[in-house]
């Protein structure tokens, strides 16, 4: 089953073109991450995406609805939690609670229910009598997913979720996260500027990258995109380098940093080939690293100055 | 269609029950409307009182200007409502809100509504303030129910106007200035001295602004004096004002 579908969805602002025609097909109970620098139009999607703005081109559908002719319904079906803490602030993280239970037409006792559930759950039950105001971002990131689960949603859209937070709250986020998956069956939306945070959550990523998406896949995909890993060395001197770039057709000598990368992978007999080739000319390296591609290779390549689209 | 008319009736008294709790817990605003005209009505009595007095040709100078005064405190009514709505614009809420299956005229509804009731209460006060200083009343039952009517009336008109302020406001600091010339109309109209010991061109202006025939037919409501045609254009004003702001508010609110 697919819980989101877009196709050809485009949005301008003034002659600022924001997204330039952006296909997606998101399947059920997936994560999908959608990455990019900032204002390659993340956020322009998902405010599409969540009925908060129109697009000015392209079809959609969240959640089996149509995202402009039955847009009650998108809305009963999602969940949003915005880059900008969505909570009021002049409210208990209780009374935020119930107030989506209310606005959710849910029973009392069944809204109390579930905010208590949600409070235990986000470890927020001692701070629940506390107004919002004083909550550090963490736990004010953590009341805004809250609040957007009362409702139950199917979809959940997560507008850089982690932005702005340190790393040990970011480490919870990603607990919640991947918690909701595996427990509820949702389906998550979610944008960041972060690879690992990509590359921890996601079963598929996008990279957008000034409107327009450069490449998709899962992380191990996208991975291969960039060409193999390397095995640097590195020398205490330039004779030992310069010796040493004799022995191998494909390496890139680096005179200034003394190192030396030769492509190859991580096996442990390309390892040893190396080594047993500066043995045997007796020259002498002072220490060795392998390299595989991460995403930032992946990254920096697909949104670089060219703008040529990979795909 | 009965459900989405229930479903807006009850996302509107959770709107409204959102923002009386916020006046209950934060009563600072609410604090602030009832004691600028109480300032001022103790200014005008008891500093002014005299020279005023014997300016409009006699009688007590509180019975005047107290029907003024009142209507000022709707006005200083009307910023918090401003403030209130910019807030919520200018935090991420009320996208929440636009993102969940709730009636649309919900979050505005319970704005208006939480505010006129947050008015009320502090007219009431400045009344009750006003009495506490000599004010007497010839008014009878139904003179002082028209005169309620009336003072609610003008409530929802400011507040639907102060609403769409705070929703074009970029910043709460500058929906609390935007309605601040409201505050002031009343003084340039029959709230402080009549408009006749005006000069021509100042004349002219408090004759015709809005809040004259409103003070005028509250005046009359209230100490017996004469009404005339003030109370239908009072009226007209205050249906029109409540119009505009409605209809302004709500497309402003729709297309953002």
């Amino acid at each position: 089953m697919v819980a989101i579908s877009a196709v050809g969805l485009t949005k301008s602002y003034g002659d600022k073109a924001v997204l330039n025609g952006i296909d997606l097909t998101i399947p059920a109970g997936s994560v999908f991450a959608l990455l990019g620098p900032n204002g390659a139009g993340k956020t322009t999607t998902v405010q599409i995406l969540s009925t908060l703005i129109p697009a000015d081109g392209g079809v959609a559908r969240v959640a089996g609805h149509d995202l402009v002719r039955e847009a009650d319904g998108v809305r009963k079906a999602i969940g949003v939690t915005g880059q900008f803490s969505a909570v009021d602030n002049l409210l208990t993280a209780e009374e935020n609670l119930l107030l989506m239970a209310d606005l959710n037409h849910l029973r009392r006792r069944e809204g109390r229910r579930r905010a208590e559930d949600l409070l235990r759950r986000f470890d927020l039950t001692e701070a629940a009598r506390k107004p919002v105001a004083t909550f550090s971002g963490g736990m004010r990131r953590k009341l805004d997913l809250a609040m957007t689960l009362v409702g139950d949603p199917k979809v959940i859209f997560l507008d850089e979720p982690t932005t702005g937070l340190d790393p040990r709250s970011r480490r919870t986020m990603w607990e919640i996260i991947r918690g909701l998956v595996a427990d509820h069956g949702v389906t998550i939306f979610l944008t960041t500027q972060y690879l690992e945070e990509a590359d921890q959550l996601a079963d598929r990523i996008a990279v957008l990258d000034g409107g327009r998406i450069v490449a998709e896949g899962t992380a191990e995909e996208l991975k291969r995109i960039v060409p193999g890993g390397r095995i640097r060395v590195q020398f205490a001197d330039t004779v030992q380098l310069g010796a040493a770039a004799a022995l191998f057709d494909y390496a890139t000598a680096d005179a200034e940093a003394l190192r030396l990368d030769i492509p190859g992978d991580n096996s442990v007999i390309t390892v040893k080939a190396v080594l047993d080739a500066l043995d045997n000319a007796s020259v002498r390296a002072e220490s060795l690293t392998v390299e595989t591609p991460d995403l930032d290779d992946v990254f920096l390549m697909l949104t670089g100055s060219t703008g040529v689209g990979v795909r | 269609m009965s459900a989405s008319v229930s479903y807006a009736v009850s996302d509107s008294l959770t709107m409204l029950r959102r923002n009386l709790k916020h006046a209950l817990r934060y009563p600072a605003m609410t604090f602030s409307v009832v004691m600028m005209p109480v300032m001022i009505l103790l200014l005008f009595n008891y500093a002014y009182g005299d020279a005023l007095g014997a300016g409009i040709g006699g009688g007590s100078y509180i019975d005047y200007v107290t029907p003024g005064i009142v209507l000022m405190a709707a006005t200083a009514g009307s910023v918090a409502t401003a403030v209130g709505v910019c807030v919520d614009m200018t935090e991420g809420i009320v996208n929440r809100f636009r993102t969940m299956a709730i009636s649309r005229s919900a979050f505005l509804a319970g704005h208006v509504v939480g505010s006129v009731i947050q008015t009320v209460i502090a007219l009431v006060l400045v009344i009750g303030a006003a009495f506490a200083m000599g004010f007497r009343s010839s008014a009878g039952p139904v003179e002082w129910l028209a005169a309620i009517g009336l003072l609610v009336f003008v409530i929802l008109a400011l507040t639907w106007i102060s609403a769409g302020i705070g929703l074009v406001a970029k910043t709460p600091e500058s929906a609390s200035n935007t309605p601040l010339p409201l505050t002031f109309l009343p003084f340039i109209g029959s709230a402080i001295v009549p408009p006749d010991s005006m000069p021509t061109a100042l004349r002219w202006f408090a004759e015709y602004q809005p809040f004259t025939p409103i003070i005028e037919t509250l005046r009359g409501l209230l100490m017996g004096t004469p009404i005339g045609n003030s109370a239908w254009s009072a009226l007209a004003w205050c249906t029109g004002l409540t119009l505009l702001g409605y209809f302004w508010s709500r497309s402003v609110f729709y297309r953002r």
